[in-house]
């Protein structure tokens, strides 16, 4: 798509409300960073750079959910600025921890954090990109997998379909040769509706997946959820497991709303 | 907007620090009349969300409030659970628990030194830029902070959000063969450290010095992780439930991160300047030394040193690091068990940035009643902003953009994360 007699493509990095870890990504590819430097110019990267410049850009990657009105109208610019836009992470892509609020009332969450909560502007809801703006490729993890990111850069700079898997943690654990810790231990795992990108880590450390991928393509929660109950699990248990940092992904907030036992 | 004499001078968005924020400076004539560092960082809530969750979440939910640090949140919170429930951890763990910091100090110290503080000295916008004049400089910065990171992945899976912190120990616990196998790559980083305190020791620094309190952890015997008593220069010594008696949280207009200075008035500071303060007599002779030959003397109080002040700690982190491994023998059980009761624990442990205190209301069955988490970051807001009334009053003569980059050098010295105050910087200068 590029040739060398053309310009670098640009890229913007832009933050939401988020911790700051799935951008970190990028500068903790050490091994991988000066080369990426090299073939592309990472033209707007606040966190890593005084030299702000100016759109329109190749790719936004955009880290963060959306949680106030400013930030709302802010998505559009960075869409209109962007070519593709790719959100990462499970901020941008299912609303993050925050969105917890979202089954709250956020003034009482703001009057238990703030003590002058009218200095506070924040919205009810904490919401993905794509609930705002069309989105090219969502990524995603709690933190996002740095070489899923350098290959999508990759992939999407040479107009191919990224080699990205919406499989299910299971898969990855079966090949990485782990005993299954549902099966063996009775752990609680969320690894049959999550989808795969960080290595299988949890169960390899002795506990079960957390979820932090968001859902797999097909999951299927309802048969995960009565196996909890069978391990023992209460249904407040079940919906604390599904509403965490995919919290607001439909498949995890459905299932968070639906467990009593079937 | 401006009266006439009157220069504002804005940073709408401070970069090269984790989150987002801005900076305010007036100015009428030569003389500041305001400074705001206004943190904009959308609030996320989580202390309001964290309630009614369960005790053996917390390590992994307050991880999220931060990319750069987690293993701060999660070993905070930990030991403030471990504090409330009445559990001992065993000492290899308590010792597992000092190397994973060590890998989260070196990773995180070099990554500031490096990516974040060193373009300042040398005039780039950022180490890539920085990279083709200084090559080798920010490879070894990134050979660093890759051996930290190597700690923290061997020891938790993944560099940001590791999953193996746990209330009681850990989750899984390292063979000693595993951790044998960080050796080399930490020797080479041990003396990596002393080269780059040498080198950041030859930067040109501003004659600023101011009378700070400095607040940090301190232990009868070791320079302080996860444990000890909060002390500060002007003699306190409390235990760390005594923490909200002597600090509180003020609510500012212009910053979504709460403000906390003493209880009987004024800023202060914490992070690695207060702790190397505090604490030198409890370094390694590797470390003191390195510190006496780039002319660091006791008690430092430019905080643009600081950037010497973080190559010393990261001396200290390889040099314990190192230490740890060669001691290690595994605990008999990665964890102790940990019983629900309704209870109430604080912690404090030192964060990159510095001090960085939970507590925990907890029910019957091990659900949060209550939480508080003070972010090393909100301690120092109001610090930052008191040195740029000074430093700003230093320079105003200067010409503006000048003014505004050395404005942004003097927040960095803070290592600021706004992402954990909220949780940094747009810089608007105004001048009369």
């Amino acid at each position: 798509m590029n040739s060398k007699s053309r310009p670098k493509p640009r890229i913007a990095v832009f933050k939401f409300a988020s911790c700051d870890g799935c951008q970190l990504s990028l500068l903790e590819a050490e091994d991988e960073i000066l080369a990426i430097a090299g073939a592309v110019d990472i033209a707007y990267f606040p966190e890593a750079s005084r030299a702000m410049g100016k759109g329109p850009y190749d790719i936004g990657l955009v880290e963060g959910s959306i949680t106030t009105h400013h930030d709302a109208q802010r998505i559009q610019q960075v869409r209109r600025q962007c070519h593709t836009l790719i959100t990462i992470g499970a901020c941008a892509t299912a609303g993050g921890i925050q969105a917890l609020r979202n089954w709250k009332d956020v003034d009482e969450f703001v009057r238990v954090v703030y003590a002058t909560p009218r200095y506070i502007s924040t919205l009810k809801l904490s919401t993905p990109i794509a609930e705002h703006v069309p989105v090219d490729f969502e990524l995603r993890g709690c933190p996002i997998n740095k070489y899923q990111l350098i290959e999508l850069i990759t992939a999407t700079l040479s107009g191919r379909k990224p080699n990205i898997s919406t499989y299910s943690v299971c898969q990855e654990c079966k090949r990485k040769g782990s005993v299954c810790i549902a099966v063996a231990q009775g752990v609680a795992c969320l690894g049959p509706v999550t989808q795969a990108g960080c290595g299988a880590l949890c169960p390899s450390y002795n506990r079960g997946c957390y979820g932090c991928y968001g859902p797999m393509e097909s999951p299927n929660t309802e048969s995960l959820s009565n196996q909890f109950h069978i391990l023992g699990q209460h249904p407040a248990d079940i919906t604390r497991a599904f509403r965490s940092f995919n919290a607001w992904a439909w498949q995890f907030r459905k299932a968070s709303e639906e467990t009593k036992p079937s | 907007m401006n009266t006439p004499g009157t220069r504002t001078i804005k940073v709408d968005y401070l970069t090269r620090v984790e989150g987002e924020g801005a900076l305010y400076v007036k100015l009428k004539g030569d003389q500041v009349r305001d400074v705001k560092l206004k943190i904009f960082e959308p609030p996320r809530l989580f202390e309001a969300f964290l309630r009614g969750r369960h005790f053996s979440e917390v390590a992994d939910i307050t991880a999220r409030i931060c990319g750069i640090c987690p293993i701060a949140y999660q070993m905070s919170a930990v030991h403030a659970v471990e504090r409330a429930l009445g559990i001992k951890i065993d000492p290899a763990v308590r010792m597992l628990r000092r190397l994973f910091y060590c890998g989260e100090w070196i990773e995180s110290h070099a990554l500031h030194i490096f990516m974040l503080h060193t373009p300042d000295f040398l005039g780039y916008p950022d180490a890539i830029q920085m990279a083709r004049d200084h090559r080798a400089v920010v490879e070894q910065g990134l050979r660093l902070k890759k051996a930290g990171n190597h700690i923290v992945r061997l020891m938790g899976g993944r560099e940001i959000h590791p999953v193996s912190a746990a209330v009681g120990g850990f989750y899984k616990t390292p063979a000693k063969s595993e951790l044998r196998e960080l050796e080399d790559e930490l020797k080479w980083a041990l003396d990596a450290s002393v080269a780059t305190a040498k080198l950041v020791a030859g930067f040109e620094f501003p004659d600023f010095e101011q009378d700070y309190i400095f607040v940090s952890l301190s232990h009868p015997e070791e320079y302080p992780f996860n444990e000890g008593r909060i002390v500060s220069s002007r003699g306190r010594d409390l235990d760390v439930s005594q923490y909200e008696e002597y600090f509180i949280e003020q609510h500012v207009q212009h910053s979504n991160a709460l403000h906390s200075v003493l209880r009987d008035g004024g800023s202060y500071m914490v992070g690695p300047m207060a702790r190397f303060n505090l604490n030198f007599e409890k370094l390694p002779e590797v470390a003191k030394q390195v510190a006496r030959d780039c002319g660091l003397n006791v008690p430092c109080r430019n905080p643009f040193r600081s950037i010497i002040v973080r190559a010393v700690e990261m001396v200290f982190a390889c040099h314990e690091a190192l230490r740890v491994i060669g001691e290690y023998e595994p605990p008999a059980s990665p964890r102790v068990e940990a019983l629900p009761r309704s209870s109430a624990g604080q912690a404090a442990t030192e964060a990159p940035r510095g001090l960085l205190y939970h507590r925990y209301g907890l029910d019957e069955n091990g659900l949060i009643l209550s939480a508080k988490i003070v972010p090393p970051t909100s301690q120092n807001q109001k610090r930052i902003e008191d040195d740029l009334w000074q430093f700003v009053a230093q320079i105003a003569t200067r010409p503006e953009d000048e003014i505004t980059w050395k404005c942004e050098q003097a927040i960095r010295n803070y290592d600021p994360c706004i992402s954990c105050a909220t949780h940094f910087l747009r810089l608007h200068v105004e001048r009369e």
